[in-house]
């Protein structure tokens, strides 16, 4: 359809043409704004609507309760553990095979492998890590029985901060050598070099001038793992039931059966999210920004 | 002493990620009392209703990839040849699927499209069926993108449009038989992916109410000891062969020269 309306547009005058090329895009504007724009704008937009369509601020207020509010906070802080420790987990891995002098062959494998993890996420996730470290897992087992370490006795529970930051890392250290290797890959061995000659040492040489260069892409990834653990649901789901009020496991029970009695509430706590990954985001963009104008 | 610090990191990492994967296929095979066997993969592959939602989600698989492909093939064409202006705007809008939760994406779905609505997909099966599809479609859109466009790049786009417009080729045969074989190779490694990521999506399905195979999972999960863990092997098993389907696709394509952007 909308190729028939451009096979004439060389006949239009050059004024008239700009617009039917930009008509090209219509099929995929339409999908964005139908299935992408319309429904985040459908819940930003109800956050501040009472029932009958008035607007309020009563159901963002409402979020201000003690149970939400923990479900936001222990929400943010396994997003914040498991990104930072993801970044450095996956930068060490990373820099261990493209700088610290490993056989090149290991590269391809660890790609390929990182590619299959950050994909394994949701239901089977949980699943692998139920019986791995869960009450009658393989290491569970074997620290108990071989070495006489009860991981219970020690505190550690796997549906907890802890256990659910140690089974997200499953899919956000794979991701982070997926996007920072070809990072180190850019940084050039004359840089180091340079460094050297001028007589920098080790920590000098990332200090100055290899973290300074990767900043941005460490920040980018930072704020993509983030928003990638603060929206996971189905692994939080089938590790935990609903024993761990995380904030995305609330809006599902919310929108699942309005336990919380209030529609609209649910509006806020889907808004409250968008806010937080964009929140993340926006400072992504903000600091990525302020530290390319320095990098030029 | 670099060298030693390498290999330390490395082999850490690995431990960390080998360790579930042995103790999920270690937990599967515990089935029967004292012994390994494959009792647990028997009962899954026999169930029913593994069968059935199994077949629904690769049957959602394959319509998500068919239209993915269909609407990011001539987007992304059309961009790079006709409006490289709309390029940020298009690249923004394919990435808000990762910063979005799905889990809001699609309670905007239940909310803008219910019985109530302009437009009641949720009514009907086949409704919601389709708005699953341009659900998943949302969350393949970042990597279905990217693939294609990093594909585009290495053609030279401008002059085989010109070449085949000479030749009386239409629009319709351009993106069929010159940019969509050109680009093939990227377009199966973001099909292959788009499969390994509707396969098990729990969220959607689950809220949308359809029988795929992720709730299935979590449900088995939520009632069974063993079986779960065979099942993780399964899903393992089918994110791997997708990913190595990529890797094999890509091997075997005769390189095009690459082309300045």
């Amino acid at each position: 359809m909308a190729s028939e309306t451009i096979r004439t547009a060389p006949a239009a005058s050059l004024r008239s043409r700009l617009p039917v090329n930009w008509l090209g895009l219509l099929p995929f504007a339409a999908f964005a704004l139908l299935f992408l724009i319309l429904p985040t704008m459908k819940i930003v937009i109800g956050a501040f609507q009472t029932p009958d369509g008035s607007f309020t601020f009563a159901n963002v207020a409402n979020l201000n309760t003690p149970s939400i509010r923990a479900a936001y906070w222990i929400s943010i802080r396994i997003s914040v553990a498991s990104a930072l420790l993801g970044c450095a987990i996956g930068f060490a891995m990373s820099a261990a095979v493209v700088l610290g002098g490993l056989p090149r062959v290991i590269r391809g494998p660890l790609l390929t492998f990182s590619g299959v993890a950050s994909n394994f996420a949701g239901v089977p996730l949980a699943f692998a890590f139920l019986a791995t470290l869960g009450p009658v897992g393989l290491v569970t087992v074997f620290l108990r029985t071989q070495l006489g370490i009860d991981l219970r006795l020690l505190g550690f529970n796997l549906l907890s901060f802890w256990g659910l930051t140690i089974t997200y890392l499953f899919f956000q250290i794979p991701l982070m050598i997926l996007i920072i290797t070809p990072a180190l890959d850019g940084l050039k061995r004359e840089w180091r070099e340079a460094a050297e000659v001028l007589g920098a040492t080790g920590v000098q040489y990332w200090r100055m001038v290899a973290l300074p260069i990767l900043f941005p892409s460490l920040l980018g990834t930072f704020a993509l793992l983030f928003a990638n653990a603060f929206g996971a649901v189905a692994t939080a789901i089938a590790l935990t039931g609903s024993s761990l009020s995380i904030a995305p496991i609330l809006l599902f029970a919310q929108i699942r059966g309005d336990v919380l009695g209030d529609p609209h509430l649910g509006y806020a706590l889907a808004f409250g999210m968008i806010v937080i990954t964009g929140i993340a985001n926006g400072i992504y963009i903000w600091l990525r920004a302020r530290s390319e104008r320095w990098l030029k | 002493m670099r060298r030693l610090w390498a290999w330390g990191a490395l082999f850490l990492g690995l431990l960390y990620f080998v360790l579930p994967l042995i103790g999920m296929t270690e937990f599967s095979l515990k089935m029967r009392r004292g012994e390994y066997s494959f009792d647990a993969y028997a009962k899954v592959l026999g169930d029913p209703r593994f069968q059935e939602t199994f077949s629904y989600s690769v049957a959602m698989a394959l319509f998500t990839i068919a239209f993915g492909v269909l609407l990011v093939v001539p987007t992304a064409y059309w961009v790079r040849l006709k409006v490289p202006r709309a390029r940020p705007w298009i690249e923004f809008v394919t990435l808000l699927p990762l910063v979005i939760p799905a889990i809001v994406i699609v309670f905007g779905y239940i909310r803008l499209y219910n019985t109530s609505s302009w437009l009641p997909l949720t009514g009907t099966a086949t409704g919601t069926n389709v708005l699953l599809m341009f659900g998943y479609a949302t969350l393949a859109l970042p990597y279905m993108y990217r693939a294609v466009d990093t594909g585009l790049r290495t053609i030279d786009v401008a002059t085989l449009t010109e070449a085949a417009q000479s030749l009386g080729a239409g629009w319709g045969t351009i993106l069929a038989r010159i940019i969509l074989p050109n680009v093939l190779v990227a377009v199966l490694s973001g099909a292959f992916l788009t499969f390994a990521i509707v396969i098990g999506e729990f969220t959607m399905a689950a809220l949308l109410n359809r029988p795929a195979f992720g709730p299935y999972m979590q449900l088995l999960g939520a009632n069974r000891a063993y079986e779960p863990a065979a099942l993780a092997v399964i899903s393992f098993s089918i994110t791997w062969l997708c990913m190595g389907l990529i890797q094999i696709v890509s091997r075997l394509a005769p390189k095009p020269p690459s082309q300045p952007n």
